[in-house]
C-alpha cells in the first residue's frame, strides 16, 4: 500500500493526543492529589493501619492466585496445544469466559453457592468454614476474574513451538521433568512472564467481584481497590489518592517489566 | 541391531495407516523406506522409535520387544525432517543433552561428555561450532548437528526421517553421500524414510517400498530397479512408457483398442526404447516426434501416437546424433526391455 503522509501523521497525533489526555494526565493528576496536603498526609495515609492491611490482603491474594493460575495457565495450554482431544475448542471457550462475564456477576456467582444460604452454604459452615465475608471468597473470586491471563499468553507460543523438539529430548532418554525444564520452559519463558505479569496487576487491582464478596469489614477483608473506594466515599481525598498513587505505582513497574519482556522476546527470537 | 517387524497394522480413526506390515531388517544395514505421502513410512519410523504406539503387532529390537519400553528406555536415535534442535541451546549442548540427562548414577562426566561432543563434532565435520546456536548455522550443518544428537547416546538403532527433505538439491547429493561414508563408518542399523527415489537408489543397501499402508516390495536398489513386482513399483521408481497389448500363449503383442480378453500392459522405461527410420518388422509401433530438449548428456525425445498417447524416449548423445532426428519426424518405436502387468482388477 502507497503511505500517505498526511494520514500517517494525523493518526500518529491524535493517538498520541487521546492517550495523553485521557490516560496520562488523569494518572499524573492522581499523583498530585496525593500529594497535595504535603508528604507527612501522603505517609500518614499510606502507613495507616488500615491501609496497611488493605496492602496485606492484597499481597496476600496475589500471592495465591497467580502461582495457581500459572500452574492451570501451563496445564490448560499444554493439553491444548500438545494433545488432540474432542471438546478442545469448548475448552478454548470456556477459558475466556471469564472475559465475557462481569466481574460483579462473577462476584454474586460466589454468593449465590457459597453464602451461609447457597447451594453449597449449609456444607461449608458444618464444616466451620467461611468463605463469603471472607479471605476465601477474595481468593475464590479474583481467581476467577484472572484466570485467562497465563493460559491465553502460552497458547499461541506454545502452538507455534510444536511437538518435535520435545520428542526430541524423550527420544534423547530425557524423563517428562528434565523435558519440560530444559526444553519447554526456556522455549516459553518470556510468554509465561509476560502472561505471569498481566495476572498479578490484574489481581492486585480487581474491583468488581472482590467487592461482592468480600463484604468490606475494615482492617479484615478490604482490599486496596476497595480501600481507597471507602475513603473516598468518606471524603478522605488525599488518603484515597496517596493508596490510588501505590496502586498506579506498581500499574508503572507492571508496565516497565512488559515492555523490558517484549524488548527480550524480540532479541532472542531473532 | 536387527529390527524385526511383525504383523504390525495401524488406524486414525478410520484411517488405515499400515495394514499388516512384516519386515525383517538385518543387523549394521542402511535401509530406505521409500514411498509416496500417505504410504505410511513415517507411521512405521514413529513406531519404531516409540513416537506412535503400537496396538496391533510386535516390533523387536535386537530380539527384544520394544513395544512395552518408554521411548527414553529405547536407546533410538531419531532425527526429525526439521532438525527439531533446541533453539536456545549451542551445538555443543545440544549434542551433549542425551548425556546429559541420564540418571546419576550413569552420567559421563563433564570432561568426558565435552571429550564426546568433541569427537562427534569431527564426526560430522563441524568442529569450531561448537559454540554457534542453530539460528547461526545453514540447513546442512542444523541437519548433521541433529545427527550428531542422535549419535551422542550410542543408539542401537538410527532412524531418520526425511533427513534431507528441506534441503537443497546440491546440499542434499553432498549429505547423502557423507551419509553413506558415515554408515560406513560406524555400522549401526539404520532406518530412513524418503519419497525420493533417487536418493533411496543411491544411498541405502536395501529398500523398502511403501504405497497404502502396505509392503510392496523389500530388495537391493538394482534389484527393485531391474525387476519391479508391480506396477506401482515399476511407476514409482522412475519414468515409464505404457503399452496397451493382450497376452496369447504367453507372448504380448500390442494393440490400439481397448481388449476384452486376456488384456496386459507392457512397462518400458524410456531408456529401453529403439528408435528406427524403417518399419523393420509389425511388432513396431508408429509414432511423429513431437519435442527435443537435452538435460545434460541426456537427450528427451517426446512422440506422439496415432492413438494420440505420448512415448518417452531417453537417448545419450552418440545414439542421438547418430540418428539425428528431427521434430515432426516419423519413426518406428520398438521396446528393448519390457515387464508386463495384467491388470488384477479388469473390467468385461
Amino acid at each position: 500500500m502507497r503511505e500517505h503522509k498526511g494520514i500517517k501523521l494525523a493518526l500518529i497525533f491524535t493517538m498520541y493526543g487521546y492517550i495523553i489526555l485521557f490516560l496520562l494526565v488523569p494518572l499524573l493528576f492522581i499523583f498530585t492529589k496525593a500529594l497535595e496536603q504535603g508528604v507527612a498526609v501522603y505517609l500518614a495515609a499510606i502507613l495507616d493501619e488500615e491501609a496497611r492491611s488493605a496492602i496485606r490482603l492484597t499481597l496476600l491474594v496475589t500471592a495465591i492466585t497467580v502461582p495457581l493460575n500459572t500452574l492451570f495457565g501451563i496445564s490448560a495450554a499444554w493439553a491444548i496445544t500438545k494433545f488432540d482431544f474432542k471438546g478442545k475448542q469448548l475448552l478454548l471457550s470456556l477459558i475466556e469466559l471469564p472475559f465475557a462475564v462481569s466481574p460483579v456477576i462473577a462476584g454474586l456467582m460466589f454468593i449465590l453457592f457459597f453464602s451461609p444460604s447457597g447451594v453449597l452454604g449449609t456444607v461449608i459452615t458444618d464444616f466451620g468454614l467461611r468463605i463469603i465475608f471472607s479471605v476465601p471468597g477474595i481468593v475464590l473470586a479474583t481467581m476467577f476474574v484472572t484466570l485467562p491471563f497465563v493460559a491465553r499468553e502460552l497458547i499461541p507460543v506454545m502452538e507455534a513451538q510444536g511437538r518435535a523438539e520435545e520428542e526430541a529430548a524423550i527420544s534423547l532418554g530425557a524423563n517428562g521433568f528434565q523435558m519440560f525444564k530444559r526444553v519447554t520452559l526456556p522455549a516459553i519463558k518470556w510468554g509465561l512472564l509476560y502472561g505471569v505479569i498481566l495476572c498479578s496487576a490484574r489481581a492486585v487491582g480487581e474491583f468488581g467481584a472482590v467487592s461482592i464478596v468480600s463484604g468490606r469489614i475494615r482492617g479484615m477483608t478490604n482490599t486496596m481497590p476497595l480501600h481507597i473506594e471507602i475513603l473516598y466515599n468518606e471524603y478522605q481525598f488525599a488518603a484515597a489518592f496517596a493508596v490510588a498513587s501505590l496502586m498506579s505505582l506498581l500499574a508503572v513497574i507492571t508496565l516497565f517489566i512488559k515492555v523490558w519482556i517484549e524488548h527480550r522476546t524480540h532479541t532472542s527470537t531473532r | 541391531m536387527t529390527i524385526e517387524i511383525q504383523n504390525i497394522s495401524k488406524k486414525y480413526g478410520n484411517f488405515q495407516a499400515l495394514h499388516d506390515i512384516n519386515l525383517h531388517i538385518p543387523s549394521g544395514e542402511l535401509v530406505a523406506l521409500l514411498g509416496p505421502s500417505g504410504s505410511g513410512k513415517t507411521t512405521l519410523l514413529r513406531m519404531i522409535a516409540g513416537l506412535e504406539s503400537v496396538e496391533d503387532g510386535i516390533i523387536l529390537v535386537d530380539n527384544e520387544n520394544v513395544a512395552s519400553l518408554h521411548i527414553n528406555q529405547r536407546d533410538v536415535g531419531f532425527v526429525f525432517q526439521h532438525y527439531a534442535l533446541f533453539k536456545h541451546l549451542t551445538v555443543f549442548d545440544n549434542i551433549a543433552f542425551g548425556l546429559q540427562v541420564r540418571p546419576k548414577h550413569k552420567r559421563p562426566s563433564a570432561q568426558t561428555i565435552a571429550a564426546k561432543v568433541d569427537e562427534l563434532l569431527a564426526l560430522v565435520k563441524l568442529e569450531g561450532f561448537a559454540k554457534r546456536y542453530p539460528a547461526q548455522l545453514s540447513g546442512g550443518q542444523r541437519q548433521r548437528v541433529a545427527l550428531a544428537r542422535a549419535l551422542a547416546v550410542e543408539p542401537k538403532i538410527l532412524l531418520l526421517d526425511e533427513p534431507f527433505g528441506a534441503l537443497d538439491a546440491k546440499v542434499r547429493k553432498e549429505l547423502r553421500r557423507w551419509l553413506r561414508k558415515l554408515h560406513n563408518d560406524i555400522h549401526v542399523t539404520t532406518l530412513f524414510v524418503t519419497h525420493d527415489q533417487e536418493e533411496a537408489l543411491d544411498v541405502a543397501d536395501r529398500i523398502v517400498i511403501m504405497n497404502k499402508g502396505k509392503v510392496e516390495q523389500v530388495g537391493a536398489p538394482a534389484e527393485v530397479y531391474e525387476s519391479p513386482v508391480s506396477p506401482f513399483v515399476y511407476d514409482f521408481l522412475g519414468n515409464v512408457n505404457l503399452f496397451r497389448g493382450r497376452v496369447i500363449d504367453g507372448q504380448f503383442s500390442f494393440s490400439n483398442q481397448a481388449e476384452t480378453t486376456n488384456e496386459a500392459v507392457g512397462y518400458v522405461r524410456p531408456h529401453h526404447i529403439k528408435i528406427e527410420r524403417e518399419k523393420t518388422s509389425d511388432a513396431v509401433i508408429s509414432a511423429t516426434i513431437t519435442f527435443i530438449h537435452t538435460i545434460g548428456p541426456i537427450w528427451h525425445i517426446e512422440m506422439r501416437r496415432d492413438d494420440d498417447t505420448y512415448i518417452e524416449v531417453e537417448l545419450n548423445k552418440e545414439e542421438f546424433l547418430l540418428l539425428n532426428l528431427q521434430v515432426g519426424e516419423n519413426v518406428y518405436v520398438s521396446p528393448k526391455e519390457m515387464k508386463v502387468f495384467i491388470p488384477e482388477d479388469f473390467s468385461i
